[in-house]
């Protein structure tokens, strides 16, 4: 394909492939062993799409529970550590690794290097990451010791003090908890130091960070977001398990800590949280639109401005999800106008996506399909986050079925669409081969009218009064079609994402040869071949705009003339 | 097909210098905003609970100033220092000799540290359990006291490789960068030391 219309002399590697095929035992060891960035990437990605399946499977448990008034499907206490379990599963064991599995694979070769700056580091924190996941679920059978039946931690994935001292979560299922996050953290943490490390200290001659792609740009931004978001938590886990061992009295009111406190904390991980798992989006956004749309993007500098402000922002707004706590008034203010303020430069990132569509020559292609969708959802997402920011809305539908749907817009609407949108981008590149357009279509129908029949009408039945976490409700409140309508909903978004999963395999094997330019994109990975050899280049590219490979297929329009 | 690398037309870049940041010292520092970013909470719990112990024994009644540990472990900064430079000016024997002092001022510290907490616990009654103050004055020095812990076992390893004569000028990027951790573990101190035993009392 593309490296017959541009063969250029000396930059291959024309050694003969190993003749010897290994054993499998011989590949099991090169997975487990391996420090190469993609062969991690792909470990993260494959991660993240189990815990999207283990945590989806207990989204659907929940939903049937709820999908009938008075329901007996599960006891109260599993329904409290599904809900618990589900929460911190999609957070930390889907989408941090979905984050870093495309930070992984793509920044190196987007930037033209040969591998991540800390390549062992790098294998340590993926390791840690998911000894972290299998230590949060071996709760189920462990958590209360060896003996006796296991239990799950069943405190919310927030854990508000005093329900997680030992008075009231006996048991380790808190301690499984707290300990499995700070490993998680600490993984996290090395991941997020590498990924800085390597956007600055390792891109290609040429490649200033203003000629950096946008994708790039936004993993060094929430990875910097990440070093000051993700130690707060383990601080705070770190205080948390102080308590629960050795008797400490950081949470504990009785004898003069305070319960407050850890909200506090909690939320000053939590919030700009939501903003690290919403960042890899805007990434795959920012490559997608553009491609698709076959223009570049519209507003770079003002993307790159919006996103670093984004994450400055998103530090100082934790406390809006403590309006009913009973803050001061002026705290409330301040909370209630830094929250709106992120507005500003979300709608900057908005307008800039739909000026580079506006006008363009778009092509719906399935990644298209999805990230137009991330659009429009991100859209509705972020203004009933604005409703929300107003103290005296948000006492009224504090902990409702409102907020849940709020959320679940801005994670699944926005994040999980903009994720697959990624996946069906990259996929040759990491394969070699197209995923099926067909079933790509089917999945991307089946999730939007999925996600919208549960997510729509969750906003209706949280107006009308319905709280967070119950396990169940009355017949006569009034709630029951509409919960039963969230939960069918449910079930079509469940088909969907076992289409995709199926597309993945499927395609791995049945899919089209993709060649190693199918999008005829304008990144240096495309440059490359599918999948890109361990080396990613044999020599050093050398870039002179934002748009290499445009330049490589236009020599007599070069980019680097409008720049 | 799977060896090919096709790389962009590398117009020449005339007389461009490339320079890019070490990627140790990139690291080093993001290493030290994160972990400040956990002094930060805890040094934030312990203001927020001074004077919040429903009983005794108060940081009035127990806590001494740790004169001798702060002189060893703030001056150790200024020795490593020197220890470096010996190091960029190729004196490995006298980048051995200031490496071992700053390591000796570090465990002095820690020794230091632990005699504290022994009279604390032994004979005036406070452990982590005992009461608020307890606890956030454990877990704070605790924290900080682990970083030093960490930051000797670097020392050591550093100083097991000079007397080896292993550690040569070209080393000198690495060293600067095992001695910014130093530093920071230096400057938590004065912190720690300005919200414990001075604002704390």
């Amino acid at each position: 394909m593309a490296d017959q219309t541009f063969p250029i002399g000396g930059t291959l590697d024309l050694t003969p492939p190993r003749v010897a095929k290994e054993t499998f035992l011989e590949w099991i060891h090169g997975w487990v062993t391996t420090v190469d960035h993609k062969r991690l990437g792909i470990l993260y990605l494959l991660y993240a799409i189990l815990f999207l399946l283990v945590g989806g499977a207990e989204a659907i448990a929940i939903r049937i529970q709820l999908a009938f008034p008075d329901n007996h499907f599960l006891a109260p206490d599993t329904f409290n550590r599904l809900f618990t379990m589900h929460g911190t599963t999609m957070v930390f064991l889907m989408g941090m690794p979905f984050l870093f599995g495309f930070a992984n694979y793509i920044v190196p070769l987007q930037i033209g290097a040969r591998d991540m700056a800390f390549p062992r580091l790098n294998a340590l924190s993926f390791w840690l990451t998911a000894f972290g996941g299998a230590m949060l679920y071996y709760s189920f059978i462990g958590g209360s010791g060896l003996y006796g039946v296991g239990n799950a931690p069943d405190v919310t994935w927030w854990a508000y003090a005093p329900l997680t001292s030992k008075a009231f979560s006996p048991g380790h299922g808190v301690d499984y908890w707290a300990l499995s996050l700070i490993i998680a953290g600490i993984g996290t943490l090395g991941g997020a130091i590498n990924i800085i490390a390597t956007v600055l200290s390792m891109r290609c001659k040429g490649m200033t960070l203003l000629r950096m792609p946008l994708f790039a740009w936004l993993m060094l931004v929430v990875s910097g977001l990440l070093l000051i978001t993700i130690t707060p938590l383990t601080a705070a886990q770190v205080m948390l398990t102080i308590d629960r061992y050795l008797g400490g009295h950081f949470f504990d009111t009785q004898a003069g800590g305070s319960a407050v406190v850890w909200m506090h904390f909690f939320w000053i991980f939590g919030h700009p949280e939501v903003y690290v798992l919403v960042f890899p989006a805007f990434a795959i956004a920012n490559e997608v639109i553009p491609v698709f749309s076959r223009k570049p993007i519209f507003g770079y500098p003002a993307m790159v401005a919006a996103s670093v402000g984004i994450a400055f922002i998103s530090l100082g707004v934790w406390a809006h999800h403590m309006f009913t706590v009973g803050m001061t008034s002026v705290d409330n203010t301040f909370f209630v106008l830094s929250t709106e303020l992120v507005g500003v430069p979300t709608g900057i990132k908005i307008f800039n996506w739909l000026a580079t569509m506006w006008g363009g020559k778009i092509r719906f292609k399935v990644p298209m399909l999805f990230l137009t969708g991330f659009l429009f959802q991100f859209l509705i997402a972020g203004l009933t986050g604005i409703i929300l920011s107003i103290a005296p809305f948000d006492w009224q539908l504090h902990n409702s079925y409102f907020v849940i749907a709020h959320f679940h817009y801005m994670l699944v609407g926005s994040i999980v669409f903009a994720i697959f949108g990624g996946f069906y981008y990259w996929y040759p590149k990491f394969s070699g081969r197209m995923m099926s357009e067909k079933l790509g279509k089917w999945h991307f129908w089946l999730m939007l009218i999925g996600f919208h029949v549960t997510f729509d009408t969750m906003h209706f039945v949280g107006l009308m009064g319905m709280p967070r976490s119950i396990y169940t409700y009355e017949a006569d409140r009034g709630w029951a079609h509409l919960n039963t309508i969230i939960s069918i909903g449910g079930f079509v978004q469940a088909i969907a994402v076992l289409i995709f999963g199926f597309n993945l395999v499927w395609s791995y094997y049945k899919g089209k040869e993709a060649g190693n330019d199918p999008w005829d994109a304008w990144t240096l990975e495309w440059s490359t071949s599918s999948p890109p050899p361990v080396y990613n280049y044999a020599v050093e590219p050398e870039v002179r705009s934002r748009r290499p490979l445009w330049d490589l297929k236009h020599p007599e329009d070069p980019d680097w003339n409008y720049e | 097909m799977s060896a090919t690398s096709l790389i962009p037309n590398a117009a020449a870049l005339p007389g461009e210098e490339w320079r890019l940041p070490s990627r140790g010292r990139v690291a080093m520092f993001c290493l030290i905003i994160g972990e400040s970013a956990i002094f930060t909470i805890f040094v934030v719990a312990y203001i927020f609970y001074i004077g919040k112990s429903l009983y005794g024994p108060t940081p009035q009644q127990v806590l001494e100033i740790p004169v001798f540990g702060t002189i060893c472990l703030l001056s150790s900064s200024f020795v490593i220092w020197l220890a470096e430079r010996a190091l960029e000016r190729n004196k490995i024997k006298l980048f051995g000799a200031f490496w071992a002092l700053t390591l000796a001022l570090g465990v002095f510290f820690l020794v230091d540290t632990g005699f504290e907490w022994h009279t604390l616990i032994y004979e005036k009654g406070l452990t982590i359990s005992t009461n608020l103050f307890g606890t956030t004055f454990y877990s704070l020095v605790g924290l900080h006291a682990t970083h030093v812990l960490f930051g000797i076992v670097g020392l050591t390893t550093v100083l097991i490789f000079t007397l080896l004569g292993k550690v040569r000028e070209e080393h000198c990027e690495r060293i600067q960068v095992l001695a910014l951790y130093w530093h920071f573990v230096d400057a938590v101190w004065v912190v720690v030391f300005t919200v414990v035993y001075i604002l704390g009392r």
